[in-house]
């Protein structure tokens, strides 16, 4: 049953077909807005974990760290209370739109942020923070020297927290309600697609999410084999 | 700065411009464009009207018309009226006589409007293990596949189909439950799919099957019974309840399904030649 789908779907792939590309754009448009808003949250929240102290810094760690499993379906659930016009932010009109998708995501994308960005800049030398001291450096000089020192973990935590949204069907299925050109992303016209029988745009969406979660992992291990080993500054 | 620095700024530089470019190219090729109106107006359904393909015959041309997008979210029916009890639809298309009328009763909906029906049909392998084919009527047809302990998948998602499901085992005086009787969870399509491959039997609407029958072995064992009888009906939902919600457009959508042009649409809705869904509107 696959295996004919797989050639028409690389022929549907090569002809561009315009509501593939539609699917495709919203995907990439949500998780992309998601990543983006999660970044400039979580980014400021991981670095202030990790270089400030402050009384429940080990809990809110752990939080961070057990919300980054976060099921998709309970964030769905969350959201869509919070959304729904009987909801207490429904006079906004959100629910099964665009909107509704990337905040969802967002949720989901921070955790992911905020635990990676502190794992990595809690790895690097502790001496270097001592050292910097040492050297005279301001706080806000320390801060941009630690950052730049970690950039790649930072970098590797959005783009990890990109690849999980991407894949992700629970929020988008959810709070976005599958609507045809315009809340639909790749992994609710899967579900839809497949439960139609129709395996060849299923197949289709699947190779392109294939190709982007592969393009994220190779980004990734890209950016790993870059990380510098055991230098201070 | 030594190499790896300047290589790994590179990278960083390469991985942003890249998502940028990502964002730029799903903004372009961003399918909004080409369904911009003033006017969205959110349609809860059932999976059957969106699963079978009527959806696609039976909206461009209202929307069309009146210059208004229609974003449809196609659930089962139990889900197409909480989310109009939630005013997060503005009209619900769904069959389910009995929860139409409580969802009116209870003030959520202005008025029920039937403008089609179709029938529900017992589908099952061909080689018809239960005997199904030789019962009398849908309800024998049930006690039979109980009494053999055939696999039977259910919706098991308070869909319209689901709740017809209910009632006939109910009249059945069958208490469905054991490894035999399947409770999946999913549309209309997933479920015939399901049966399909596990060679069980199940309860679906007409025009749903006929969309999937060209790709699947089950068949038909069991149809014309009055009790599998589907009528269809639309509501808008009261703005009384819900002041955000639009009446206007919801309204005008239910005057075009009983139009003679949406009635046609309706009628003249077909896969492979097989009609799968007859306007009744008074």
């Amino acid at each position: 049953m696959l295996l004919p789908s797989f050639g028409e779907a690389l022929g549907l792939l090569a002809s561009g077909d315009r509501e593939l590309l539609a699917i495709t754009a919203n995907s990439l448009n949500f998780a992309i807005c998601s990543t983006v808003i999660a970044a400039l949250i979580g980014i400021p929240l991981g670095i202030v974990t990790t270089l400030r102290e402050f009384p429940g810094k080990r809990v809110v760690i752990s939080v961070s760290y057990t919300l980054m499993g976060l099921p998709t379906v309970v964030v769905g659930l969350l959201v869509f209370s919070l959304l729904s016009r009987s909801g207490p932010l429904g006079g906004f009109g959100l629910m099964f739109s665009p909107a509704a998708v990337i905040i969802g995501q967002a949720i989901l994308a921070l955790p992911i942020v905020v635990s990676l960005v502190y794992g990595g800049l809690a790895r690097l030398d502790p001496e270097l923070y001592e050292t910097l001291i040492t050297l005279g450096a301001s706080r806000l000089q320390r801060t941009v020297k630690i950052v730049r020192e970690a950039r790649i973990s930072v970098a590797a935590a959005v783009l990890t927290a990109f690849g999980r949204v991407v894949g992700e069907v629970g929020a988008a299925m959810m709070l976005g309600g599958n609507i045809r050109w315009y809340t639909r992303t790749i992994t609710t016209a899967i579900a839809l697609e497949t439960a139609k029988g129709a395996f060849t745009l299923s197949v289709a969406l699947g190779i392109v999410l294939m190709v982007v979660a592969f393009g994220v992992n190779f980004g990734l291990n890209y950016l790993v084999k870059l990380r510098p080993r055991g230098r201070i500054l | 700065m030594n190499r790896p620095n300047l290589r790994t700024s590179l990278a960083i530089a390469a991985s942003a411009a890249l998502l940028l470019s990502l964002l730029i190219v799903s903004v372009i090729a961003g399918g909004r464009g080409e369904r911009d109106a003033d006017i969205r107006l959110t349609l809860a359904t059932t999976t059957s009207t969106e699963n079978s393909g009527l959806l696609d015959a039976l909206l461009p041309a209202f929307e069309q018309e009146h210059n208004v997008v229609v974003d449809a979210i196609a659930v089962g029916t139990g889900q197409a009226l909480e989310i109009g009890r939630t005013g997060d639809a503005d009209v619900v298309m769904v069959h389910a006589p009995v929860l139409e009328e409580e969802f009116v009763a209870e003030g959520y909906g202005v008025e029920r409007v039937y403008f089609m029906y179709n029938d529900f049909v017992v589908i099952g392998p061909p080689a018809d293990p239960a005997g199904v084919r030789a019962a009398d009527g849908a309800v024998d047809a049930f006690r039979r596949i109980a009494g053999s302990e055939s696999v039977f998948i259910s919706r098991g998602d308070n869909s319209g189909t689901h709740i017809k499901e209910l009632m006939i085992w109910r009249e059945a005086g069958v208490r469905a439950e054991g490894d035999w009787y399947r409770e999946v969870g999913q549309g209309m399509g997933g479920v015939i799919t399901l049966a399909n491959d596990q060679e069980a039997y199940t309860l679906s609407d007409r025009g749903t099957f006929l969309s999937y029958v060209a790709a699947i072995d089950a068949t038909i064992v069991n149809e014309g019974d009055d009790i599998l009888f589907n009528p269809y009906g639309a509501i808008a939902v009261n703005p009384e309840r819900h002041p955000h919600t639009k009446i206007e457009p919801a309204e005008a959508f239910i005057d075009y399904l009983v139009s003679d042009e949406g009635q046609q649409r309706i009628a003249g809705y077909t896969v492979n030649g097989e009609q799968l869904f007859f306007p009744n509107a008074q």
